[in-house]
């Protein structure tokens, strides 16, 4: 086939970036409206659930090699901190210790992603690692950690971000001259004229919006088994990506590519903070290949709350100006960034601002605080989260001010264009979002009497109905591959290299593959998460894994179906276009006989297996793919303890088409239970005066439980992009947690009638909202 | 995490080992243990049976949940050498020969689950309700699992497969 390298642009999480592919072959036309399907689009069971209710789906955590160790690393008591001392005789000491590993033996051990030692004498935050004891059993590696003879000497920190920033601030890192992450900061974008929009508009009003660090709290921590055997590494990995995991470690531990192999099968979460292999990966291969025994480093859930990444704090400033009849005039947003200890990059909390509303006069300005607390990671829409709130309660409040309907200032303010490259969409289904989801909340009542005092005005409880729209890109794109093989016996085994973090993704590619193939579903395997016999595909992040991946599987079957009817139609002497596949058996198309199943002729080839190759394609040029949603909740408030209660989430959202409703729909309702924590009950809890995370566990970080749930109802639109790709497919991973924090708290400011400027919404800050905040009507 | 300045702590608890006999899955299994040894790592590290989870290892998120006498309780918080006289039932022994317990088979049948690493436990807990009550309402669901996290977010599934097991429909 031949090779042609294309220039093409991939957007992941606000920014555009511009990649060569190389493309062999041509893609199959997309899915249209009206191709119709037997597989895809049904509700399906997922391919692998069984491993995973029965107990045999091996994850990383559960790696068990003959001879393995186990290691536990010992975390800074301090946010700020030198090493003075450390003497690790007693530790050694433990019965069953092998190694332990700290700056003064493996400080020359660098970390690829950082390009610093990962073991440093100064430690940088509370919960920074300190020293690695790897024993022959848990409990003895975990009481070795305590038996290291540690001195610290004490540094000044800092963990608040405008503290931070100012003149005079003790640095976070002595050997870095600045807190914050470069001289590109602040990151200025504008477009018109601001202050100038600010000082002629009619009406202005001006919000702020602080949102707290969230913890990701995967229930597998990260963290991975490794295996030297003298000449090649095996890493079982817990990530998102085996790929970028495997190129980590083979740069980490100085070995060519091919001496590596990472293997993710089943993985116990991730939502953006897995994208590599980890430092405790890094350390299982180092110690692995230290000792020349398998090693396995799983973070416990102290190191993982402290030292596995957030969704970092951010503190938004919007002032907003606009003409009476709604139209907005000017936005102005000033977002401060706390990235933690080692952030090299900040969250594009503004990209909201900047796209989702027509807007000619736009200014966004972050500022990114380097501080003494653990480091940002992705996190399920990094920004987008906490910038979605900040604009949305922005928003309604400008409604108020107006004395207009927030819905209908929303569609005043329509955004038709892609207004940061001035180009069309490829398509905006928001409009029909707000429609849908006002219906069924029952918008049109939302300030009838009965519905906001359900026990009477002088009862104690309060209803609120308030929504915030959601945007995202989730278009994915190239580089991505697959392998389709026929297998003899009528059975196909689809090959990539992606993984399934939970998502479902063997299952949907499993359904894509066997509607092309014409196969049943159960006869089509779906092999991933491998390195080693795997072929190339992104990370799971972004929620681009079926938008990317979904594609190159079914050009992969598409051109193993073509082979195959060629090579029947030769076998039987018919031309290859009358033959169909339908339930693997081959069926004249014109006369409609039935020639008997595929394993009839594929039996006949002395074991060749028919084995075709599929492609992402180029994304389209010079037009904005994204996925548009809304949500509506409505809430009770206590008045009387401060307690939020969401009754109920109506989500919205155009994710394309949907090959698989029933799991779609977990992805949906995780989306929304993960926004609700954070808007509600998450926080990552600091001592100020200490510098100290106080909850660094999954007792007192409050994720939401069975009791927390609303009824959750989902609509599906399922209706194809067909510019996206040839599925005509976006993401869903990302899209339901975007809206789910500001559409709760404009229900709570609907139902007290204040504006929100703080999450999470816990009872005392309920309590305290109504007892100082300004009235709003 | 210890003290602030210093982190000796010299003194070894490192102990020998004990023999026990757990009862797991039917079986009567002989195992050489420290007495300090949890029933989670018992069953994990010792029996190789990896479906109960180390989610927290402190009691926090029910990933470990096994079945002591059909009651749910967390094995990280309890001790293997206090198990000797209860029959432990882990999600490898639920299913039988091929054959899925309804409760694993309703949590496939409404995608009660996600990554899958809650799973096991989640089943568990599920399935000692539906032991002691077979008809349990919302409530009753509710109270039994709210010590399971699920941070995929899996609940409104879970709880439709609970319901559909106490032979309602969701
Ligand atoms: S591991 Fe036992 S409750 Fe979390
Ligand atoms: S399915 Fe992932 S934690 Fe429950």
């Amino acid at each position: 086939m031949p090779i042609r390298i294309v220039t093409t642009h991939l957007e992941f999480e606000g920014q555009v970036e511009e990649v060569r592919v190389v493309l062999e072959g041509e893609e199959p036309p997309a899915w249209g409206p009206d191709t119709p399907f037997q597989v895809v689009g049904k509700p399906t069971a997922r391919v692998d659930a069984r491993e995973r209710v029965t107990g045999a789906a091996e994850y990383s955590y559960d790696v068990q090699l003959p001879g393995m160790l186990t290691a536990a690393g010992l975390r800074s008591p301090h946010p700020h901190a030198r090493i003075s001392r450390l003497d690790a005789s007693s530790a050694l000491a433990v019965p069953g210790v092998r190694a332990v590993y700290s700056h003064l033996n493996a400080g020359d051990f660098i970390n690829p992603s950082s390009g610093k030692p990962v073991f440093g004498n100064e430690l940088l935050y509370h919960g920074d690692l300190v020293a690695l004891v790897v024993a022959e059993t848990p409990e003895q590696a975990r009481e070795a950690t305590r038996a290291i003879d540690v001195a610290y000497e004490p540094l000044p920190f800092v963990t608040a971000p405008d503290a931070a920033l100012a003149a005079n601030a003790p640095m976070v890192n002595t050997a870095v001259p600045s807190n914050t992450i470069s001289d590109e900061y602040p990151q200025v974008y504008q477009r018109g004229d601001v202050e100038a929009a600010l000082a002629q508009a009619e009406v202005t009003i001006e919000t702020r919006m602080e949102t707290p660090a969230a913890l990701h709290n995967s229930l597998e921590t990260h963290g991975g088994a490794a295996s030297w055997d003298g000449s090649r590494l095996t890493v079982w990995s817990s990530t998102q990506g085996v790929f970028g995991a495997r190129q980590q470690a083979a740069a980490a531990l100085g070995l060519p590519m091919t001496a590596v192999q990472v293997i993710t099968q089943y993985m116990g979460g991730g939502f953006g903070s897995k994208l590599g292999v980890h430092r405790s990966g890094l350390l299982a291969a180092y110690a692995s290949r230290q000792l020349g025994l398998p090693v396995k480093y799983m973070l416990d859930r102290t190191e993982e709350n402290l030292d596995a990444g957030n969704r970092p704090p951010s503190v938004q400033a919007y002032r907003l100006g606009a003409a009476k009849d709604g139209t907005l005039a000017a936005l102005d947003l000033a977002v401060i960034h706390n990235v933690g200890a080692n952030g090299l990059w900040s969250s594009p909390v503004a990209l909201p601002a900047k796209e989702l509303y027509q807007c000619a006069n736009v200014r966004t300005t972050d500022r990114a605080a380097r501080t003494n607390l653990g480091t940002l990671a992705a996190f399920r829409a990094p920004g987008v989260v906490e910038g979605i709130a900040g604009l949305e309660v922005a928003i309604d409040a400008l409604a108020t001010e107006l004395g207009m309907d927030s819905l209908e200032l929303r569609r005043k303010n329509f955004a038709e264009r892609y207004q940061l490259l001035d180009r069309p969409y490829a398509r905006k289904m928001l409009l029909d979002c707000y429609r849908i989801g006002a219906e069924r909340i029952g918008w049109e009542t939302r300030d009838a009497e009965e519905r906001r005092y359900p026990g009477g005005r002088s009862g104690h409880l309060r209803r609120g109905i308030g929504m915030a729209s959601q945007l995202w890109g989730g278009d994915g794109g190239p580089p991505a591959q697959a392998i389709a093989k026929l297998l003899p016996d009528g059975t196909a085994v689809i090959i990539t290299g992606t993984q399934d973090i939970g998502t479902g993704t063997r299952t949907v590619l499993a359904q894509i593959a066997a509607e092309e193939l014409g196969y049943p579903l159960e006869r089509v395997r779906v092999e991933l998460g491998e390195t080693a016999h795997g072929v190339f595909s992104p990370m799971s992040g972004g929620s681009m894994t079926l938008a990317s991946v979904g594609p190159a599987v079914r050009m992969a079957a598409v051109e193993a179906r073509k082979e195959l009817t060629e090579v029947i139609g030769q076998l039987a002497e018919a031309p290859a276009d009358a033959l169909d596949i339908r339930n693997a058996t081959v069926f004249n198309r014109e006369t409609g006989a039935e020639m008997g199943g595929v394993s009839t002729y594929l039996e006949q080839l002395g074991g060749h297996e028919i084995t075709a190759k599929g492609m992402r394609g180029p994304n389209a040029e010079d037009v904005t793919v994204r996925t548009f949603g809304a949500q509506f909740a409505e809430v009770e408030v206590d008045i009387g303890t401060g307690a939020v209660r969401v009754v109920r989430i109506v989500a919205v959202h155009d994710c394309g088409r949907i090959i698989n409703p029933l799991t779609y729909s977990s992805q949906i309702e995780g989306g929304i239970i993960q926004g609700l924590g954070f808007a509600l009950t998450e926080q990552r809890i600091v001592d100020e005066r200490l510098g100290m995370v106080m909850n660094p566990n999954l007792g007192d970080y409050k994720a939401p439980t069975i009791r927390d749930i609303p009824q959750i109802d989902i609509v599906l639109l399922n209706e194809p992009n067909v510019v996206a790709n040839t599925l005509g497919v976006l993401g869903a991973g990302e899209p339901p947690i975007i809206p789910t924090p500001g559409a709760i708290a404009n229900a709570v400011g609907h139902a007290l009638g204040k504006t929100v400027t703080r999450l999470p919404l816990t009872p005392d800050r309920v309590l305290d909202m109504l007892s100082t905040t300004t009235e709003r009507s | 995490m210890s003290s602030p300045s210093s982190n000796a702590a010299s003194v070894s608890t490192s102990a020998s080992t004990t023999t026990i006999h757990l009862t797991v899955n039917g079986r009567t299994r002989t195992l050489s243990v420290e007495p300090r040894r949890t029933l989670l790592d018992a069953l994990r590290e010792d029996l190789h049976l990896t479906g109960a989870k180390p989610g927290c290892n402190m009691g926090q998120c029910g990933a470990c949940t096994v079945l002591l006498d059909g009651e749910a309780v967390y094995s990280c918080l309890a001790l293997a050498i206090e198990c000797q006289h209860q029959a432990i039932t882990t999600i490898e022994g639920l299913a039988h020969d091929d054959q899925l317990d309804p409760v694993q088979q309703a949590f496939i049948d409404h995608d009660a689950l996600q990554c899958g690493f809650c799973t096991p436990g989640q089943v568990l807990a599920l399935k000692s309700l539906l032991l002691r009550d077979p008809h349990p309402d919302d409530d009753a669901i509710e109270r039994a699992m709210a010590g399971n996290l699920c941070r995929c977010g899996a609940y409104p599934k879970i709880l439709a497969a609970a319901r559909s097991l106490a032979g309602r429909a969701s």
